[in-house]
């Protein structure tokens, strides 16, 4: 155990501390304001950036336009990053998952052909596995995809698609052999979202933006070398990216609750609570200290798993611990901004009232989604009981 | 950075496994627990035989010299395998006071006999306010003497020295000195003792550096919370084992998602209580300057989760889990006994307040 970060991870550190010193936009929160579009096209531009200055891809291959940094220094990069107020970069499923996944099970060509356009915010990426019928329950998903000469032919629907509407590729899990047990029947295909009969509508969440999206197949050709890893052995493939999308997405989750925590802080010495300010009331200091200490915790948590994700190479089930914590800490974070600004919290942007521009109000109802997005709690906590304590399956 | 135990790390918590698994079966365990003291000389013996009784107290005192994160494996061991008698009163609440506040002649006094297995001892802090602010402290010497009542003060009865903290500073008291008496107090815990201990013109010595209490305390926290890690992780495994054998409507009762959730919160509430251990160990070990607040989040979060996993524990026990037979309520009630010393959730919930919310308003 050493939390100190070694003479390389210092290196690494301090010299990444004066690139982004130099090159972090100012201002750019405000641009939330903006439409969607010219939104991601600025974040696209950061990511280029980054891209150019070398610091996308830190624990990726060199081979492929990454560092071949260790683990280690993709978390200080994501905490470096939060901590000078940077904007998240535009091709998040790509960075987080979709690449991984193709780095793990990718042949060569794929590697050589997809990586790099990840990278740069060349090719947006999207995720298409849940499906009308198939949430929690994945495997039961029934998009197929039959083989018709060197193609395959893909007819279905997705749903909750993040980056949807941005996205230039789609990592996509079809069936392909109708008559197997369903884990066994499942590929993954990379789909170009341009191809005919590919057709992306917008779902309007419940904060009133369309981050996700439906994606409708319709007899959509996807030559046979787009499939990753085997065919038939995509349930293998999509559990990778899963894993992946809970234990090591975190990470810049957690920085950014720390600064919304200091933020709360902040403002409980300034908002009134029966003629003192909300920093002197007791119920309000028992609530903010056990907040502040769950962010801590987190950080603990997540530093422990990314010391074994080193050590064994891959994620395992017991990341679904970290996606319970962020996701459940987030709401009650939310919660207790809440609490401390009573009537104004309810303010949302454009109300020249609102605390912090509406930002509270949106990370409010936004939080609602952290514990259904990216597998609710409840399939977390049914993969911690049989994959990490071992429990009988129960469905 | 690496938050992974190291390979002679893990050869401690391994060998201490072991030690306990073959030393403080749960036999032992209930046998210790009916005596009045819950002390066993023999257990002792073999304690110190390990290098237990001195694991961090440096090597000119006869100690082994390793370092908090050490401490906090062997109890997270010593709390898997309920340990009965005075090994944290001795090492991490006393043994941690003494080596934060003792001079280097009074540790060669105190410390050296620890270390051979010749000694108890245990540390004196709550008065009748019950409060474990030391700033709350009555009790006061006047030349060199000591008059007044401490209360719960775990195994006062087989300690040598009691460690007595008064409003003037931190003093040693010989426990068979003329004017000490030690009464017991039937505390929820039958596996640690509990004591009232009043103190009639009783001669203390002093200890150098009292303003090393608080360090003293933290490692003494730390430990606790370590201890009640490994607690909840036993409670974690028998629990799940009966949730895989008991079987109800032709079904182990695991297979049911109410019961797999329940053991699936116990593993997050015992695997995040481990990390804040780890964490608050490692900066107490480097000396961090966020060394308190680490400690606070720790004692905090697992004052509150030890009682969740014991709770969820005897509920998935059903009617078993409420019985005299079963080991789950010699756990539960450990936790609730470790629940409140050293200050429970409220009370570090308020420590943090003034160090990160106050601290931001100054």
């Amino acid at each position: 155990m050493d939390l100190n970060l070694t003479a390389e991870e210092l290196q690494f550190r301090d010299e990444l501390r004066a690139w982004l010193a130099a090159h972090v936009p100012s201002n750019w929160e405000h641009r939330r304001d903006e439409s969607l579009d010219t939104h991601f096209a600025f974040l696209k531009q950061w990511q280029r950036t980054l891209y150019d200055g070398g610091w996308a891809g830190i624990s990726w291959p060199t081979d492929y336009g990454g560092r071949g940094a260790s683990l280690m220094q993709q978390v200080i990069f994501w905490q470096e990053l939060a901590l000078a107020g940077a904007p998240p970069m535009a091709n998040v499923l790509g960075l987080g998952l979709v690449g991984p996944t193709l780095i793990a099970f990718g042949t060569e060509a794929q590697k050589a052909r997809y990586l790099r356009k990840i990278l740069s915010a060349e090719e947006i990426w999207c995720q298409g596995f849940s499906e009308p019928n198939a949430g929690s329950d994945l495997a039961g998903l029934q998009t197929e995809a039959r083989l018709d000469g060197d193609s395959y032919v893909v007819n279905g629907q997705k749903v909750w698609t993040s980056y949807g509407w941005a996205a230039d590729w789609c990592e996509l899990v079809v069936r392909t052999d109708p008559a197997a047990p369903k884990h066994k029947g499942l590929t993954v295909l990379l789909v170009d979202m341009k191809t005919p009969g590919v057709e992306v509508r917008p779902l309007r969440q419940m904060t009133g933006e369309t981050e996700f999206n439906e994606i409708f197949f319709r007899d959509v050709r996807v030559p046979s070398e787009n499939v990753v890893g085997r065919v038939n052995q995509g349930w293998d493939v999509a559990i990778g990216t899963l894993m992946h999308e809970r234990g090591t997405f975190g990470a810049g989750l957690q920085i950014a609750y720390k600064r919304n925590m200091d933020r709360l802080i902040e403002l409980a010495g300034k908002v009134q609570r029966g003629g003192r300010p909300a920093a002197q009331d007791p119920v309000i200091r028992q609530k903010l200290a056990q907040c502040y200490a769950e962010v801590e915790i987190m950080r603990a948590n997540q530093m422990r798993a990314f010391s074994r994700i080193s050590a064994t190479g891959v994620p395992g089930p017991e990341g679904s611990i970290q996606k319970i914590f962020w996701s459940e800490l987030n709401q009650r974070l939310q919660q207790i901004a809440q609490e401390l600004l009573g009537a104004y919290g309810q303010l949302e942007a454009g109300d020249h009232r609102a605390i912090d521009r509406g930002a509270w109000s949106y990370g409010y109802l936004r939080a609602r989604g952290n514990t259904i997005e990216a597998g609710t709690s409840e399939i977390q906590r049914n993969i911690i009981g049989h994959f990490v304590l071992g429990l009988p399956r129960s469905y | 950075m690496q938050f992974g135990l190291s390979e002679s790390q893990i050869i401690l918590r391994d060998s201490a496994r072991e030690f306990f698994a073959g030393e403080c079966q749960m036999a032992r365990v209930r046998r210790l627990m009916e005596t009045s003291t819950a002390d066993d000389p023999a257990l002792w013996s073999a304690l110190a035989a390990q290098g237990y009784t001195g694991i961090i107290f440096a090597e000119e005192y006869g100690g082994v010299g390793l370092g908090v994160v050490e401490l906090v494996l062997l109890m997270e061991e010593a709390g898997r395998a309920l340990l009965p008698g005075p090994l944290f009163s001795t090492v991490a609440l006393a043994g941690a006071v003494l080596d934060a506040c003792a001079s280097d002649a009074q540790k060669k006094t105190y410390l050296a006999p620890i270390c051979r297995g010749d000694a108890r001892a245990t540390l004196a802090l709550l008065e009748s306010s019950a409060s474990w602010d030391p700033a709350d402290v009555e009790v006061v010497s006047r030349g060199g003497r000591l008059t007044g009542e401490k209360l719960f003060v775990p195994d006062a009865a087989v300690a040598d020295w009691i460690v007595v903290v008064a409003r003037d500073g931190v003093h040693v008291v010989d426990a068979k000195a003329p004017g000490v008496s030690v009464a017991p107090m039937s505390g929820m815990d039958l596996t640690r003792k509990l004591y009232s201990v009043t103190f009639a013109d009783v001669q203390v010595e002093t200890l150098d550096r009292g303003a090393g209490l608080s360090r003293g305390l933290q490692v003494a926290t730390t430990a606790l919370v370590a201890e009640a890690v490994g607690g909840m992780q036993r409670t974690l495994d028998l629990s799940v084992d009966y949730a895989k054998t008991r079987k109800q409507f032709g079904k182990p009762i695991g297979t049911f998602q109410a019961v797999q959730h329940q053991c699936a919160d116990m593993y997050l509430e015992t695997e995040s209580a481990r990390s804040a251990a780890y964490y608050a160990a490692w900066t107490l070990q480097e000396r961090a300057p966020d060394a308190a607040v680490a400690v606070s989040i720790a004692k905090m979060y697992a004052s509150d989760a030890g009682r969740a996993v014991g709770n969820r524990g005897i509920q998935i026990h059903g009617g078993m889990g409420f019985t005299w037979e079963n080991d789950l309520h010699l756990y539960y009630r450990r936790a609730k006994s470790t629940e409140t010393t050293l200050g429970d959730a409220t009370f570090h919930r308020e420590r943090i307040a003034r160090l990160v919310i106050d601290a931001d308003a100054s």
